[in-house]
């Protein structure tokens, strides 16, 4: 077993595009859920709407890249809206129906032949990415950053990411010290006490489901521009599940929470598989083959989940002394 | 009630009578849940810069007409005003901010914010709390200030002022209506309704908040509050209302509706001025 290369391959997830882009749609969460009590179970349909949006500008409306930006993040404010107008006005849980059932609806709206035209059907869409790497103005090369090594184009899309977790942790710290955000905590411990003071709930709560819709929109199109396409199979419910797992693990009413979760989480995953691998090659675990170990490990990882919000409820970062009084 | 001085209801006071100076009218308000009417009130009218007392039964609809009138329920029919604005069917939270501002009978406090926080969120017109002012701090930071500074004299003279940086979760039961009351007060209301502020406060905080409320009406506030505490009543309230199965049936002075046999048989108990031991060891007596 190669150790090295596993630990190698598990560092690297420490700042993979990927991981950030599961950062954003946790930091998305965080304002839904860790700050405003909202209970959204459809962030993977924030982030394809985003990417859908943005790939569909450029491809079929031929939009430049900056523009499709804006016309995915508008896609995610509306959709924002259709969730949140009918149901915001009700008590927590039948958010979490709605959206959970409203990302599956989005994910096979997408997957329909009828649509194929301008949505791909089930293969997606590719080839919107041009502009993009164009954009990049790093220097052909190979690039050494530690133990890794990073092409030109990898680089500038790291970078990118990690650069638009930057800017949503900074507009999330602000926005939470600030006296908006005192109402959004207000609502998430009694929306009834913060209504008797004056406060135009519902008008907070669409407010705070588009933004942390629009983060996890940004982290879509990060993912798709990595990715060079766009799939519907990519935004299953499990993606959503993956971003519940990121933001618990960090601490869900954090600002660093989402971030370290997300490194954690990534890490563990690619340790997992590289050491599971490792002793299946070396016949250690006879009762396994190669193929079930990357479905062991997402056992593992439900484990960890519940462990963690049986044990650590608070997260890596969350304050023990807000949860000791929760009863 | 010959004193003029004093004088709270134009002519003598039955169910429905007008008021001098009244700060809130209340006509055909009716609200039924199913085939039960919960509040069927025909006419009300609370007086301005005085202490109210709505008592009656558990069941009277106390509680639910105090949900119309703020908003948080919505009557069948019905219409009121408040400093002579039209308030059906007006929501909550504007409700509260032309100056209406409620507590409840299970105490609202938001648990995990600390006590500053929750006095701070009491307060009006902070530009901050809009969302794009937010990123912007010079632009609320000096109303914050000002907020801040009313919430600290608030709390010390709620003695909460210790409590300050505590979360609100870690009060007892008494501090958190204390916590309530002082959060309604930091919009400066006209009219403050409190359901049931005594509900579970230990004896030793009950003098205080009596003191809280009466120091309320010498700052100008109107008070509308429920209460099945007797003492309280008779101790703070210049005025009393009496209401059963959701409509007003009595009202007037204290010392005068307490008198009125009918309400303290029908609406108080026989026993309203009897020791509750004395009851108990009289009714074990009888079964005895």
């Amino acid at each position: 077993m190669d150790w090295l290369s596993i630990f190698n391959l598990a560092l690297g997830e420490l700042i993979s595009p990927i991981t950030a882009v599961f950062v954003m749609c946790a930091i998305g969460l965080s304002v839904h859920f860790g700050y405003t009590g909202l209970l959204n179970f459809g962030q993977a349909a924030f982030a394809a709407v985003g990417a859908y949006g943005m790939a569909i500008s450029i491809l079929t409306f031929k939009v430049p890249l900056l523009g499709a930006v804006a016309i995915g993040l508008v896609a995610s404010a509306v959709f924002a809206l259709i969730l949140g107008i009918p149901t915001l006005r009700l008590r927590a849980d039948y958010l979490a129906i709605v959206t959970i059932a409203t990302s599956e609806v989005f994910r096979y709206l997408m997957t329909t032949i009828g649509f194929a035209p301008v949505t791909g059907g089930s293969n997606g869409l590719s080839q919107f990415g041009a502009e993009f790497w164009a954009m990049n103005p790093i220097p052909v090369g190979e690039y050494a950053l530690g133990p890794f090594s990073y092409r030109h184009d990898q680089l500038f899309i790291i970078i990118l990411a990690w650069l638009l977790v930057a800017v949503c942790a900074v507009l999330v710290w602000l926005l939470m010290r600030s006296p908006w955000g005192r109402v959004l905590k207000g609502i998430r411990e009694d929306e009834d006490a913060v209504r008797s003071l004056g406060k135009n709930v519902f008008a907070y709560k669409i407010q705070a489901l588009i933004l942390g819709g629009l983060f996890a929109s940004l982290g879509g199109m990060v993912f798709v521009l990595n990715l060079s396409n766009v799939q519907p199979q990519s935004w299953g419910t499990t993606i959503t599940f993956m971003i519940w797992t990121v933001l618990l693990l960090g601490g869900a009413a954090t600002v660093l929470g989402p971030i370290v979760g997300g490194m954690v989480f990534f890490v563990l995953l690619s340790l997992t598989q590289g050491i599971m691998s490792g002793l299946v090659d070396a016949g250690l675990l006879p009762f396994l083959t190669a193929p079930q170990v990357g479905q062991i490990r997402f056992l593992l990882i439900g484990l960890a989940l519940m462990l963690l919000v049986i044990f650590r409820p608070q997260g890596i970062f969350g304050n023990k002394k807000e949860l000791q009084f929760n009863g | 009630m010959a004193n003029t001085e004093n004088q709270i209801s134009v002519g003598p006071a039955a169910p429905g009578c007008k008021k001098v100076d009244p700060i809130l009218i209340a006509s055909g308000v009716r609200r039924q849940f199913g085939g039960l009417t919960a509040v069927d009130v025909a006419h009300v009218e609370i007086p301005r810069g005085k202490i109210t007392a709505l008592i009656g039964p558990n069941g009277a609809g106390k509680t639910t007409f105090f949900n119309l009138l703020t908003g948080f329920d919505k009557p069948n029919e019905g219409s009121w005003t408040f400093d002579g604005k039209e308030l059906a069917g007006v929501s909550s939270y504007k409700v509260a901010r032309l100056g209406m501002i409620r507590t409840f009978q299970l105490t609202k406090a938001l648990s995990l914010l600390t006590v500053i926080e929750n006095m701070r969120l009491g307060a009006q017109e902070q530009p901050g709390e809009s969302f794009l002012r937010a990123f912007i701090r010079p632009l609320w930071s000096r109303r914050e200030a000002q907020i801040t500074e009313t919430a600290d004299e608030l709390l010390k003279r709620f003695k909460l002022d210790a409590k300050r940086e505590d979360y609100a979760a870690a009060l007892s039961g008494g501090q958190r209506k204390l916590l309530e009351m002082a959060r309604a007060l930091m919009s400066n209301p006209k009219l403050v309704m409190l359901d049931e502020p005594m509900a579970g406060v230990n004896p030793a905080l009950t003098q205080s908040l009596l003191d809280h409320i009466k120091q309320l009406k010498t700052n100008g506030t109107s008070v509308l509050f429920v209460e099945h505490d007797m003492h309280m009543v008779r101790h703070i309230s210049d005025w009393v209302i009496v209401m059963a199965e959701g409509k007003v049936v009595a009202e007037g002075p204290p010392a005068d509706v307490m008198k009125d046999q009918a309400v303290i048989d029908a609406y108080l108990g026989a026993h309203a001025n009897t020791d509750l031991g004395d009851v108990e060891i009289g009714g074990q007596k009888e079964t005895n």
